[in-house]
């Protein structure tokens, strides 16, 4: 059996001269966005869908080169779904929700995600980065209101308390756009972070990771396998992870001394994934490289005009697949504010918000990426000895499975006492509370509950819908409003009794929640979560 | 209310649970009763189950300043 190199050949998007590279003055943006990866695209769809329009600037003139994002959670396929872009996502990705985990020789434990029933999507859902940036870039060009221009790399920035300035590397000359806000979506190297001059401090990981895609029609099932300390890696870990077309993600583990041109070679890797897959698999190779991991993030995520989001913004390692999950996160909480900035429906203090709310998810991933990392890589005897404990009191106890840590999987920030949440006045017995996200159900027309909310202001009324309160505009803001029958599966999952009402924010998490409906309590929760109240 | 962690004797049958301990540990090498202690760490840990008395235990097991362990 032949096992060949079989790289993948990504789309080109043409550079196309836009009309303010021959300007006479500075062209004037409302919103530049620079970066067109997951988190810059999802952005200006998001911005688009809310009427705004933008400028994309990316260096690049195609999709994700190589092996990196495969597992997107529920949370951001909900959003993505509202972007109008989880469909093909879904179809062309694998829905997956067992793990094991191996320890050595042997199998220590199972889990199967056991997603609930009555959810529009997934658990999670495994497609390659490129196919996926593909699917953002056609859903992009389709929206009108987004100006997408490849091969224009930021290379200059400044900022007045009027304008933002960014200096542009075209194929032709150079340029300058201004802008009354930038979202710097420029990934990890940040070009905006460096011209500005500021920190991203964190942790730097040592241990190296050699992954590798490759293609192969092996019946293994659509599960996630994780071995620690397996035969043929001993002393590291191992991930077998299947994504779209046949193609599978392998991650090895290689320790901080190895060599990463030797390890990537053919003649070496072919025998390791051999010992790891069997001498009876056929495969070819899509892609392999070895990357070291960083926990680390800025520490404010504004500075004046410009508003850094994604990896950009913070850098987790991958276990956990929180970097595309909580980048897209980034964009669903920023774009209805800054929708509202823009049109001046809401006091620019409101995007400070977006620092807040982000800042805790950041936080909050940062800090299970880094466990997650150390439980991988144990950096000490001691830290080995208590890993290697936990493995083996999994095999035979239940107590120590939720111990093994090979990766949290990323569930959804609640902004938890976020300035913007009216804090609860009464009881409720289950349902999200006041900044939590909102929970799908199934809705007794065929619909879904969160395709119903859409992307604005929404009070959820548990009620028949004659007397269901009328559609409001507050301080120029439209709520609509959705009525559900208190008998419903989605009032189970809200405590939903008859008279309640949930107001719910454009990005679908709780802003407020009555007993009754009470017109002046819902605008007063609505001038809050939109910045107008303290 | 949050509990606190038990300082006073407490063990039903000091000598025998201390013998037994011994036991457990008898004709192990050093590596095997280190990976003994550490699970047995963890399944106590485990039975305790409350953050808060986990926490004042660790921080009852953490020599005091200036103190060596005696070795
Ligand atoms: C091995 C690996 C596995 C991963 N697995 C997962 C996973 O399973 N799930 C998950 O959610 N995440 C995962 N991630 C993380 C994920 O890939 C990133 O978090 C994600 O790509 C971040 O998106 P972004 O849009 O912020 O940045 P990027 O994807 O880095 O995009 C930034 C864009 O900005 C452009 N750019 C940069 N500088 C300039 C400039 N000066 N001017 C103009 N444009 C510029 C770049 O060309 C690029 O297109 C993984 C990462 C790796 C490496």
């Amino acid at each position: 059996m032949e096992t060949r190199l079989r790289p993948r050949q990504n789309p080109t998007f043409d550079y196309v001269r836009s009309p303010d590279q021959s300007a006479a003055a500075s062209a004037h943006h409302l919103v530049v966005i620079v970066g067109a990866g997951p988190v810059g695209l999802s952005m200006a769809i998001d911005l688009a869908q809310h009427g705004v329009r933008s400028v994309v600037l990316d260096d690049d003139d195609t999709v994700s080169v190589g092996s990196r994002a495969i597992c997107y959670a529920k949370r951001t396929l909900e959003i993505w779904n509202r972007l109008g872009v989880a469909a093909p996502m879904v179809d062309k990705g694998v829905t997956w929700k067992v793990g094991r985990v191996r320890f050595g020789e042997r199998l220590v434990y199972s889990f199967d995600l056991l997603p609930e029933e009555g959810h529009r999507m997934p658990a999670f859902v495994n497609l390659q980065q490129y196919h996926m940036e593909e699917m953002l870039v056609a859903r992009a060009t389709e929206l009108d209101g987004i100006d997408l221009r490849w091969k224009n790399a930021v290379t200059g920035f400044d900022q007045t308390p009027d304008r933002a300035a960014l200096t542009i590397d075209t194929p032709d000359e150079p340029y300058t756009l201004l802008a009354d806000t930038v979202i710097a979506a420029d990934g990890a190297r940040s070009s905006l972070r460096a011209l500005m001059g500021l920190d991203f401090e964190g942790r730097v990981f040592y241990d190296q990771f050699l992954i590798c895609d490759i293609i192969m029609t092996a019946d293994f099932p659509s599960e996630r396998w994780f071995w620690f300390d397996p035969p043929f890696n001993r002393g590291q870990s191992a991930l077998l992870h299947k994504q779209a077309d046949n193609v599978w993600r392998l991650d090895f583990q290689i320790g901080r001394e190895a060599d990463p041109e030797l390890e990537t070679r053919t003649d070496r890797l072919v025998p390791r994934i051999r010992a790891m897959l069997g001498d009876d698999v056929a495969f070819d190779i899509e892609w392999a490289s070895v990357y070291t991991f960083k926990c680390r993030r800025l520490d404010q995520f504004r500075h004046g005009r410009v508003l850094f989001m994604g990896d950009a913004a913070h850098q987790v390692s991958p276990f956990g697949a929180r970097g595309a999950n909580s980048g897209v996160q980034d964009a669903d909480n920023l774009a209805w504010k800054l929708a509202l900035v823009t049109k001046d429906l809401a006091p620019d203090g409101l995007l400070d918000s977006y620092d807040d709310e982000r800042g805790r998810a950041a936080h909050e991933n940062l800090m299970n990426s880094t466990r997650s990392t150390d439980f991988i890589t144990p950096k000490s005897p001691i830290s080995r000895l208590f890993r290697d404990a936990v493995l083996d009191l999994a095999e035979h106890y239940p107590f120590a499975r939720p111990l093994v840590n090979s990766g949290r999987l990323s569930l959804p920030t609640r902004y938890d006492g976020s300035p913007l949440n009216t804090p609860d006045a009464h009881v409720f017995a289950c349902g999200p509370a006041p900044g939590a996200p909102a929970i799908d159900a199934p809705l007794a027309n065929g619909t879904w509950l969160l395709e119903q909310l859409g992307g604005q202001f929404v009070v959820l009324y548990f009620g028949s819908s004659d007397q269901a309160p009328p559609v409001m505009v507050v301080s120029r803001v439209p709520v609509s409003i959705v009525a559900v029958d208190p008998e419903s599966q989605t009032a189970a999952r809200y405590d939903g009794q008859p008279g309640t009402a949930y107001l719910i924010r454009p990005d679908q998490h709780i802003a407020g929640r009555w007993r009754a409906f009470d017109i002046k309590k819902v605008e007063t929760a609505v001038g809050r979560a939109i910045g107008l109240e303290p | 209310m949050t509990e606190n962690l038990n300082l006073d004797p407490n063990l039903d049958r000091p000598d025998d649970f201390y013998e037994a301990l011994l036991n457990t540990h008898y004709g192990l090498s050093e590596d095997k009763s280190r990976d003994l202690n550490a699970r047995l760490i963890l399944i106590l840990a485990n039975h305790i189950g409350d953050m808060d008395v986990l926490k004042q235990a660790l921080n009852a097991a953490v020599p005091p300043p200036g103190e060596s362990s005696g070795a």
